[in-house]
């Protein structure tokens, strides 16, 4: 399949997975077909890992918390890094976890109702891991954009209404 | 008190846009599909050479024809993107939008009683700065069954021995026409065989689609040494505002455009020029990106308008449709009135664009989808009142 072609696919279900096929194929100037292939072949290359939801949850609930935990950790015996993350990665809170290079281990990203939620996960769940050395956590304050999107309102429209 | 007005100009007839603007001013909640320019912003890394012009003090005048850098980042920018190799120094100048390198096109060219064929619709300037530049219009009314490009026999047929120049405009404001390298080489061989000049407004040469690149007129054999090729940063990169535009042209030409716009303008915008040159050197990818954002609104309108049985051309260049709405019985001003009325859509009438763009409207695509797709909505309910009315 033609790379371009899949990654032009790609940019416009990412931003907007709920485009039917059909709709799809308009914007490519392709056929339905063609479209209803691509998408099977990057499924099933799990280059396309789902069709999630982009949700502010900061407007659901209003004490809701993202925090951004560094790990730093000793790897343990020859499974490494990789149970470490696991362990960690079961956990439903957490949202994203990376392995990372430089001065520490892990970035966790958490997603919690309120600040304390966070403390106990950290405190019970991360810190008390016997591979875990030493935990710094971060809140963030307002959230912009994320995946690509912003969170914040549309700007308005500053041309002139009607121009030649 | 004597009467202090210049005739020539109180003769000339004020922009039809302009008087639909101001009624669509008076209505703040309208949509509007009615604007001539990008909905993007001006790229960032485009904007911050502008911000690094001014913090370095680049705040001078530069040379009359503008930044050498400038003119040669075009030059490469030209070939690059059109095949046509041009001199920096003796063959371009940096205009004040391609508003001011089409007058200068004319006012260096024209003498008095030089007729200028303008095909219409287009471009609401052109007549205007012709008559200014002392020449005389004569305009060719394009054909919706010609895909509004320009025949060779039309072109033949307005030709007169006092013919100086053909103005061309494609990609096409505000039909969306574009003309294919053959529908050109007609044209060129009549214009050879008259000994005529060409203007070439090509400041939508940028924004084609269905896979074929533009082609400029200039490219075509022997058309380099009698073509003014007229460009600029506007469409391209989503810079209206900087007011920035160039015009390539053998030097004798140029030789006398730079003249008049060193005693008028003295140079173009000098921030404006650096940013320039960022976006000839770096902007590609951002224009890509535009042209596929306007290419996937296209066919969204395309398909909006077969499904309301609306007929219209398929529009390859620009960022406008021009579907035809003569058989509602209503000229394209009064379709445009009620449809603002009613539904607060706002799209401005063909006939704003010369006589033959009557029973047409022109809607841009310069909008979100989603703002689009409201539009729409409001047009459908539109197009079903007429509909019903009409039983």
């Amino acid at each position: 399949m033609d790379k371009e072609f899949s990654e032009r696919l790609l940019t416009l279900i990412e931003r907007d997975s709920r485009l039917t096929h059909e709709e799809l194929a308009r914007a490519l100037n392709c056929s339905v077909s063609v479209v209803d292939e691509c998408v099977q072949q990057l499924e099933d290359d799990q280059i396309i890992c789902g069709y999630h939801t982009l949700i502010n949850w900061d407007k659901v609930h209003s004490d809701a918390v993202t925090a951004l935990v560094e790990l730093r950790v000793t790897p343990q015996g020859r499974y490494g890094y990789n149970q470490i993350a696991e362990h960690i990665y079961q956990y439903p809170q957490v949202e994203t976890l990376y392995l990372m290079s430089g001065a520490y281990d892990f970035l966790v990203v958490l997603r919690e109702k309120n600040i304390k939620d966070v403390s106990l996960f950290v405190s019970e769940n991360l810190a008390s891991m016997e591979e875990v050395q030493g935990t710094t956590t971060y809140f963030t304050l307002i959230k912009y954009k994320e995946n690509g999107f912003l969170f914040t309102t549309p700007k308005n429209d500053k041309r002139m209404v009607v121009t030649p | 008190m004597r009467n202090f007005l210049a005739k020539r100009v109180v003769d000339m007839p004020p922009s039809g846009i302009r008087k639909f603007f101001d009624v669509v001013s008076e209505m703040p909640d309208a949509i509007s599909l009615g604007v001539g320019e990008p909905d993007f912003d001006t790229p960032w890394h485009i904007r911050d050479e502008a911000i690094k012009a001014i913090k370095a003090g680049k705040t001078f005048y530069t040379a009359n024809a503008g930044l050498r850098e400038l003119r040669e980042a075009i030059c490469d920018y030209t070939l690059r993107r059109i095949g046509v190799r041009y001199d920096p120094l003796s063959e371009c100048i940096v205009s004040v939008g391609g508003s001011e390198a089409i007058d200068l096109a004319f006012r260096a060219t024209l003498e008095p009683g030089d007729e200028v064929i303008i095909p219409q619709p287009c471009f609401v300037s052109y007549e205007p700065c012709v008559v200014m530049a002392g020449g005389t219009p004569v305009t060719i009314s394009l054909k919706v069954t010609d895909e509004f490009r320009l025949r060779p026999e039309q072109l033949e047929a307005a030709i007169t021995p006092k013919t100086k120049a053909l103005f061309i405009s494609y990609p096409n404001n505000p039909t969306g026409a574009i003309m294919e390298k053959a529908d050109l080489e007609k044209i060129c061989e009549v214009v050879r065989r008259h000994d005529l000049l060409v203007v070439s407004d090509e400041i939508y040469g940028e924004l084609t689609y269905g896979g074929e690149a533009h082609v400029s007129i200039a490219s075509l054999p022997g058309m380099k040494e009698r073509t003014i090729l007229i460009n600029g940063f506007s469409k391209a990169f989503a810079m209206t505002g900087w007011r920035l535009g160039y015009a390539l042209a053998p030097a004798e030409i140029m030789t006398q455009m730079i003249k008049l716009h060193q005693y008028e303008i003295m140079s173009a915008p000098t921030i404006s020029q650096y940013a320039a040159i960022r976006a000839m050197t770096n902007g590609d990818h951002d224009t890509m990106t535009m042209r596929q954002s306007y290419d996937q609104r296209r066919r969204f309108l395309m398909k909006k308008l077969k499904d309301l049985d609306i007929p219209c051309f398929e529009p390859k260049g620009a960022f406008y449709i021009f579907p035809n709405i003569s058989h509602f019985g209503m000229t394209s001003e009064e379709f445009a009135t009620e449809l603002l009325k009613k539904e607060k859509v706002a799209v401005v009438p063909g006939s704003a664009f010369g006589k033959c763009g009557e029973g047409f409207l022109r809607i841009s695509y310069a909008y979100s989808m989603e703002e689009l797709k409201e539009a729409f909505g409001r047009l459908e309910n539109f197009i079903n009142y007429l509909r019903e009315n009409k039983k």
